[in-house]
């Protein structure tokens, strides 16, 4: 159990209040979870992915997450067809939890709606929910 | 420590069965062949089963070995919480295992099974006499597929009013298989928060239930081992908007001969004869999970059904509305052979007891350790009671590691993290067949688990040290999943 | 009473530091209008002495073997179960212990139920086995769910001869849904029309039984080049296990999931529960399987242990999006089967499987000749049909008298064969049983 103090929150990506983050490189947005999303999981064990080509919408379940005990869906922080999906977490979901923001990453889209973006929370105002919610 | 169970052990390792024998070994005793060989075609012969070889020696040391490895109610106090795991009797094992029963072919003339006939016909009976309830079904397997009978009693039901409601409400304090069963039967769970008293209000029943909701799936006493003070009030409700009630009966060990279930309105409601029965779990199973329902939805009852025609016993399927089938013949009548043993062997008086102890073991333990563990619904509890780790998670020990540290004193932990709305749960259920002693010594084993929390929490985090394994790689074990050889 | 230990200055101590005068206090919150108005009105206790008279008698009713003989299997069979194996089964440790969630102490259960999902994997050729569902009847119902999910279709085609009452528990699981059954036709030889499959492009599984009701052989390979062309999931149902003991495996013929019933593997008919619901896989759609799972890992020393695993697909982690609703399973039973296989080994399995059908053939042969022919022309293993003049069903009622119970008649189960009658014939069966059989008959026509 990771103490608030305790978690990653990088400044580049944006956060979704449901735990996703959303970085944008060159054209494609990148898509993970949080270190805090990992950290309540628990050891990750498999990761369901969408397939590439999907399109989704803000707020759509596009996958899942399981740890031992707990399965959590993930949802879209922005609009997208997805066109890379990390096919290393097929034999290492523990990347999650390593590396969330780095070799974690799940999905690369192209996003539809690149002002969703904006929408999504900055470093300060996720730690801040997430004081809130402890 | 000297003085707890949990001292020393006697455990022998056991390789697989693949691992030990020898090609040649035989442990069974092949029937004499009295018959010609009779040719097969080759396009349908299939290779030699490739099975071990093991000869009975082999076979009695390793499953002697295997069980020893494990705790049963036999061993020690098993306080899981909603399991009630009471003693099971060895007078019941005899009767399911008299030849008459045991070697029964199901599909046998009616006038050639009469004994076990009416063993069902009494049990339902029975059933129906301690619930209050019109009519039986001894059909479902288990505890879910009784909560899936009475799933699709309701969906019938209300199909034979042109009615097709897709919602059904679900506490929030439900077991699982609760918003399992009303999947599988097409009907989407709407969860209902229990209040701050941890009980069902009228309030949010009321705001929940429309006219696509086909009812609400309720256990009483609910999962904190409290009883739904609202139900009667509930129930009203939800059948003056069109609903029926699905009552989940497997806390029935709290209130035998208190409760009438048919008074308070629940139109279908299961029991787990493996819990409140006393029939053994079997490290799983089987169990048995009957069905007892309210005239109105007798006849939509699975088939087949016994009757009693001029003091004989027959099976009908004379019932046209019926949902159908659960089971390839009648459910697990071996194991309702052994819940008929229990009832006949109590009697209502020692039933009704059965309950008042049960319960007044639960308080006895809840006042006992509320100094020690955060309590956090501090009203008199049925039989079961439900603490957290609050107190000692400030020195970051778990639940998971108390329950842990409980096996090295010689008990199974209780149920923990459930249910679902209590963070770091601990249910403890202990039943009324653990004396004053058994409790006192766990009371003492909980309260020294909670003063290692706090003086060397190291040692839960390590736990347990004293049985066969230690903590398994869980994570391993789901990532790269090794089910067979 | 024997099971309740507290005495009354106990209940008295106890009562106190509850801080209740009395047990009627202790359900003050069961509000008035829950209450029983009396006593529940059930017979009074029994001691153990009665308890045994009653049901010994009543045991007495039924007709089995010794004294009787029966000639029935549709679903039910009756073998020989080493005593060596009840006994084991029968020690606390595996009759007491619940499931184990606990890994730490419940190895025992757990390395056994690994060591039965490994035997059956091979028994039936394929490459993961659960733990145990109730019976054959809803792992069928459970294995055509899972198709549906995997394929993410609506229909499957099922052989119309598999057992009548699997059918009959498929359509009631799949009664609330928008699920369709589609029934294939049957031939002239008692096997399935591999013909006779919907011409849809929208299956989600064929299923067939093998041996089936009648008690004959499918053609699987033939269903498995059927159930690929329509991009279906091949399903392969059973219920004598034992067959597979002789016959090549539905695994090893293409089968996607392979279900039944095992209690032919070492369980007690017991008038028909508890039994064995057998569940096998390809490992590909493992997180799509009902049922628990028993995995191997290590523990904290690095020794190999075992775990319940992948337990995100049940019900106590997943609710209402789980895979199945199942949790009490038949886990005892399953300890029994493997109980039963390990005693056997390969070799004796297939001596033992060999004896079903050569026992059988011998009464095929001998009921031949006394006019009682089988009208199906397929390879049977230990039941087959026959059909018998009309009349027959006063004859087979006479042989109750001589405590023979001489096979089950179809009628009930295909009202279009009257006069027909379903044999079974297991090891259990000596020669001089089955002549004898054949003789009483033969004096009675």
């Amino acid at each position: 159990m990771k103490e608030i103090d305790e978690l990653i929150l990088p400044d580049d990506v944006r956060y979704a209040s449901d735990h996703e983050w959303a970085k944008p490189e060159n054209d494609l947005t990148t898509i993970g979870i949080s270190d805090y999303a990992q950290a309540q999981l628990g050891d990750i064990v498999f990761v369901e992915l969408p397939q590439v080509g999907a399109n989704f919408l803000k707020g759509e379940q596009f996958g899942t997450v399981e740890s031992v005990k707990a399965v959590a869906e993930l949802y879209m922080p922005v609009a997208g067809e997805v066109l890379f999906v990390n096919k290393e977490l097929e034999e290492s979901p523990e990347l999650l939890n390593k590396a969330p923001y780095s070799e974690g990453w799940i999905i690369r889209v192209k996003a539809s709606e690149p002002a969703e973006l904006n929408a999504l929370m900055n470093k300060e105002a996720y730690l801040d929910m997430l004081k809130g919610l402890s | 420590m000297s003085d707890f169970p949990g001292r020393t052990g006697l455990i022998l390792d056991e390789p697989l069965l693949w691992e030990k024998g020898s090609s040649g070994r035989c442990g069974f005793s092949i029937p004499r062949r009295d018959v010609d060989p009779f040719p097969i075609d080759a396009s349908i012969e299939g290779e030699v089963p490739d099975l071990p070889e093991l000869s009975e020696v082999d076979l009695v040391r390793h499953y002697t070995r295997l069980s020893t490895w494990n705790f049963g109610v036999d061993t020690g106090m098993y306080p899981l919480g909603s399991c009630t795991m009471k003693y099971n009797p060895k007078t019941n094992e005899r009767q399911a295992a008299l030849q008459g029963f045991a070697a029964a072919h199901p599909l046998l003339p009616q006038e050639l099974s009469q004994g076990l006939l009416r063993v069902m016909v009494e049990l339902e009976r029975f059933l129906a006499e301690i619930t209050g309830m019109d009519a039986v079904s001894l059909q479902p397997s288990a505890g879910a597929q009784g909560e899936l009978t009475g799933m699709l009693l309701i969906h019938a039901y209300h199909r034979s009013r042109n009615r097709k409601p897709s919602k059904l409400l679900v506490p929030d304090t439900a077991h699982g298989t609760n918003p399992a069963s009303a999947a599988l039967c097409g009907y989407r769970p709407i969860p209902v928060a229990s209040n701050d008293k941890g009980i069902l209000s009228v309030e949010s029943v009321a705001e929940a239930m429309d006219d696509e909701t086909a009812g609400i799936m309720i256990t009483n006493p609910n999962t904190l081992g409290l009883f739904e003070e609202n139900l009667k009030e509930i129930v009203n409700l939800v059948h003056a908007r069109g609903g029926l009630v699905y009552g989940d009966g497997a806390n029935m060990n709290a209130v035998l001969g208190v409760m009438d279930v048919a008074c308070t309105g629940i139109d279908v409601l299961h029991l787990n004869l493996h819990k409140t029965f006393s029939t053994p779990h079997g490290g799983g199973g089987p169990g048995a999970g009957p069905v007892c329902v309210r005239k109105h939805l007798e006849p939509f009852l699975p088939v087949p059904r016994v009757v009693e025609a001029d003091g004989a016993y027959a099976l009908s399927d004379d019932f046209p509305q019926s949902i159908g089938r659960l089971h390839a013949f009648f459910g697990n009548v071996g194991v309702m052979i052994k819940a008929y043993s229990y009832i006949r062997s109590m009697g209502a008086e020692n039933l009704k007891k059965a309950s008042q102890l049960a319960v007044l073991n639960a308080n006895y333990i809840k006042e006992s350790l509320k100094q020690t563990f955060h309590l956090p619904y501090d009203r008199p509890c049925m039989h079961e009671c439900v603490f957290t780790d609050k107190h000692q998670a400030v020195h970051k020990v778990l639940t998971l590691d108390m329950a842990k540290r409980l096996m090295d004193y010689g008990f199974h932990p209780p149920t923990v993290y459930f249910p679902l709305v209590v963070n770091g749960a601990i249910m403890i259920e202990p039943t009324e067949t653990e004396s004053k002693q058994d409790l006192d010594l766990f009371i003492a084993s909980m309260k020294a688990v909670a003063r290692e929390a706090q003086e060397n929490p190291d040692l839960l985090r390590q736990a347990p040290t004293k049985p066969k394994a230690r903590r398994m790689d869980e994570a391993a074990a789901a990532r790269k999943p090794c089910l067979a050889e | 009473m024997r099971y309740l230990p507290h005495t009354a200055g106990e209940i008295e101590a106890m009562l106190g530091v509850a801080g209740v005068k009395s047990m009627d206090d202790l359900f003050s919150t069961v509000p008035e209008n829950c209450r029983r108005s009396g006593d529940m009105n059930l017979p009074e206790p029994l001691t153990e002495w009665e308890l045994n008279t009653l049901m010994e008698g009543l045991a007495r009713t039924m007709a089995v073997a010794p004294g009787f003989k029966v000639y029935a299997g549709a679903g039910s069979y009756e073998h020989f179960i080493p005593h060596a194996v009840s006994y084991l089964l029968s020690r606390s440790e595996f009759v007491t212990s619940y499931t184990p969630y606990q890994p730490e102490i419940s190895q025992g259960t757990l390395q056994a139920v690994y060591e039965y999902q490994t035997l059956v994997s091979r028994l039936l050729g394929m490459e993961v086995a659960n733990a145990s569902m109730y019976d054959g009847a809803s792992a069928f119902a459970e294995a055509l769910l899972m198709a549906a999910r995997i394929t993410r279709r609506r229909k499957v085609a099922v052989s119309s001869l598999i057992h009548p009452h699997y059918l009959r528990v498929l359509r009631t699981y799949f009664g609330p849904s928008d699920l369709e059954v589609v029934e294939i036709p049957r031939l002239e030889n008692g096997r399935t029309n591999s013909s006779g499959l919907p011409e849809t492009d929208d299956l989600a599984a064929v299923a067939v039984q093998s041996p089936n009701f009648f008690g004959c052989v499918e053609d699987l390979a033939l269903f498995a080049e059927k159930a690929r062309e329509k991009d279906a999931l091949f399903v392969v149902t059973f219920t004598e296990p034992l067959a597979y003991g002789l016959f090549r495996s539905p695994g090893g013929l293409g089968a996607d999931i392979v279900c039944g019933e095992g209690q032919s593997l070492g369980i007690s008919q017991s008038f028909g529960g508890p039994g064995l619901g057998m569940f096998a896989t390809r490992m590909k759609f493992v997180r799509q399987m009902p049922g628990r799972l028993v995995g191997k890992t290590v523990d904290l020393e690095g020794r190999r242990g075992f775990v319940l695993t992948l337990a995100t697909r049940e019900q106590h982690i997943r609710r209402e999006k789980a895979t199945s609703n199942i949790c009490t399973n038949n886990s005892h039973c399953a300890l029994a089967a493997a109980m039963y296989m390990a005693s056997l080994g390969g070799k004796a399995f297939r001596e033992l499987a060999r004896m079903n059908r050569d026992k059988s053939e011998y009464l095929k042969g001998a009921l031949a000749k006394a006019g009682l022919r089988a009208p199906f022309d397929s390879p049977t293993f230990n039941e087959f049909v026959i059909l018998a003049p009309s009349g027959f069903e006063r004859i087979r009622k006479m042989l109750f008298e001589s405590k023979i119970v001489a096979g089950l008649p179809v009628v009930p189960f295909f009202p279009d064969l009257p006069h027909h009658y379903l044999f079974c014939v297991t090891e259990t069966k000596t020669r001089e049983d089955i002549d004898r059989l054949v003789s009483e008959i033969e004096a009675l026509l």
